[in-house]
């Protein structure tokens, strides 16, 4: 942990990759993390089920935005199927081992709502059904 | 069980003192150190524990510990029932823990009702007390300042009732503004406030608020979770109608807290919950209850929890609550001053910054270092502060913080303490490069 605050986490923290809003986006969602008030906005742009761009939002710890910040580096280019198979591991490869349990939460909530996103729209959001 | 009041620190008083007032709060600060098993375990990285989040729970004294492993290592057995002689000392303690918590507090014992927590005993009062004295039109009257514990179940309440919630104002550092309470105090049927925000430390000003909402009619339950554990309390002098407040915050265990009632008002109120324990007589079709405490007792109590409860009371009357109040203050002046050096670096201290008014709690920012950050990394360095929104969401809305971090002092705390903590905030600065 003494390690875990490296340059590259605190570069994202400082200057948050694709940050922001889009004007015109095919899918968003949003969550937040109420025990720390960290709060992430995900909105992608698709073309024939490919990410086409995709921008985030919100406020936080260094963990929660830096988090998202890489994951949204990842993500450009990719199968919306394959986002909505991201796995856990991918956040942890991206912010370094040794996060305490305590702290898992900040990390994996870009992840939650990149899926949320993803699923919400591969599979229908209910208030569509 | 008794044998506790005369604790190592009191029998240790140097007789010669020729010390200044400070080198003996230094002493007495260190023999009450040793009573802590915690306080001796380093943290897995080496570190000296520096805890320095009692506002969220208290760390526990050796004799407390040692009154848990007493019952139900010599005499576990319920209450209230037996004719055994265990049973009878289980009764026996767990009523005298009762005798205790009314002299700490200055009630009469029977005003003293057992409760898991301060959250409890204000939903008791909501329900038991709200539901039948408040009606559409009357209103309920809070401050800004306070915690979820004493809002939400006000919201509940006024929508059960339609009584409306009003909110005495405070400023930016977090201190109550007084001048519209004649107008809020209107139609008010009940006030709730806290003591102590556990937020910013702010004292509330009661001497003010009681004498007035008692002349607008109303009843005054005082959210006492910070306050019964740092300022010397009587509950009759301060004239309150409620006073609530939790074990494990003054040095007892989880899960035992008390409601103090005036007797009047708690001889008129329903039950709240129902069962065992909390009856007189019982028919298949009709009960007549207990009277209070008991009839407010349901079921098996929290038995070891009390008598440890009780106990933790003990230690601190032992201290001296006018020492730990002094001693606080006096701790809070030091970090505030110490804290003030890094201001021109980007740090924000909240709340009031005379320790007078201030009961041992500090809210601070730096830079922009979110306040999880700044906690994870005094974390490393064994310092244990709190981050986040403590529990009053509507305040940080208010101030416009997202999060803070909040350190917050007791009776074990020492300037070194406020030392480390100001070397934690170095290193964050030197990691975050501001």
């Amino acid at each position: 942990m003494d390690d875990f605050y490296r340059d590259y986490i605190l570069d994202h923290y400082r200057n948050p990759r694709n940050f922001g809003t889009l004007e015109k986006s095919d899918v968003e969602a949003e969550d937040l993390n109420p025990l720390c008030g960290d709060q992430i906005r995900m909105q992608l742009q698709l073309d024939d089920g490919v990410v086409k761009d995709v921008r985030f939002s919100g406020q936080g710890c260094a963990i929660s935005q830096a988090s998202a910040s890489m994951l949204t580096e990842m993500v450009k280019g990719k199968k919306l199927s394959d986002v909505a198979r991201l796995s856990k591991d991918v956040v942890l490869e991206n912010v370094g081992i040794g996060i305490s349990p305590t702290r898992m939460k900040c990390a994996m909530l870009g992840l939650r709502v990149l899926k949320s996103a993803a699923i919400g729209e591969l599979a229908g959001w209910p208030d569509e059904e | 069980m008794t044998q506790i009041a005369a604790s190592a620190f009191d029998r240790a008083r140097p007789e010669r003192s020729r010390r200044t007032q400070g080198d003996e709060d230094r002493a007495k600060t260190q023999r009450i150190i040793a009573d802590f098993p915690i306080l001796a375990r380093p943290t897995s990285r080496g570190k000296r524990l520096v805890y320095l989040d009692s506002a969220a729970t208290s760390q526990k004294p050796r004799a407390v510990i040692q009154a848990l492993v007493d019952y139900y290592e010599q005499y576990n057995a319920n209450i209230h029932r037996g004719v055994y002689e265990i049973a009878a000392r289980a009764t026996e303690e767990f009523e005298q823990a009762r005798v205790k918590l009314a002299r700490f507090i200055g009630a009469d014992t029977p005003e003293v009702i057992w409760v898991r927590n301060t959250t409890e005993a204000i939903n008791l009062v909501a329900y038991s007390w709200g539901s039948g004295n408040l009606k559409r039109g009357d209103a309920i009257l809070l401050t800004e300042l306070e915690h979820h514990s004493d809002l939400v179940p006000w919201q509940l309440l006024a929508e059960r009732t339609g009584a409306e919630l009003r909110f005495i104002p405070v400023d930016d550092r977090g201190i109550h503004v007084l001048d519209d309470l004649d107008r809020l105090l209107d139609g008010c049927k009940l006030v709730a406030i806290g003591h102590v925000s556990n937020t910013l430390g702010t004292i509330a000003p009661l001497e003010t608020i009681i004498p007035r909402a008692h002349a607008a009619g109303a009843v005054v339950l005082i959210d006492g979770a910070q306050g019964a554990p740092h300022l010397p309390l009587d509950v009759k002098a301060l004239d309150a109608d409620f006073y609530t407040f939790s074990g494990h915050k003054m040095l007892g265990p989880t899960g035992i807290g008390v409601l103090y009632g005036k007797r009047a008002l708690l001889e008129a109120m329903p039950p709240f919950f129902s069962g065992g324990d909390m009856i007189r007589k019982v028919e298949y079709a009709h009960t007549t209850f207990n009277e209070p405490p008991r009839k407010f007792e349901a079921g098996t109590s929290n038995i070891a929890d009390a008598i440890a409860f009780g106990v933790a009371t003990e230690y601190l009357q032992a201290a001296g609550m006018e020492w730990v109040r002094g001693h606080e203050r006096q701790l809070t002046g030091y970090a505030l001053e110490r804290l003030a050096q890094f201001e021109s670096r980007g740090l924000a201290i909240y709340g009031p910054r005379d320790p007078a008014r201030i009961s041992g709690v500090i809210s601070f920012n730096f830079a922009d270092i979110h306040a999880h950050d700044l906690a994870s990394i005094l974390d490393t360095e064994g310092v244990c502060v709190r981050a986040g929104h403590h529990c009053t969401m509507p305040l940080m809305d208010k101030m416009g913080w997202p999060a803070t971090a909040r350190a917050s002092f007791y009776i074990y705390n020492t300037e070194a303490d406020i030392d480390v903590l100001c070397d934690g905030i170095e290193k964050a600065g030197r990691v975050f490069g501001v």
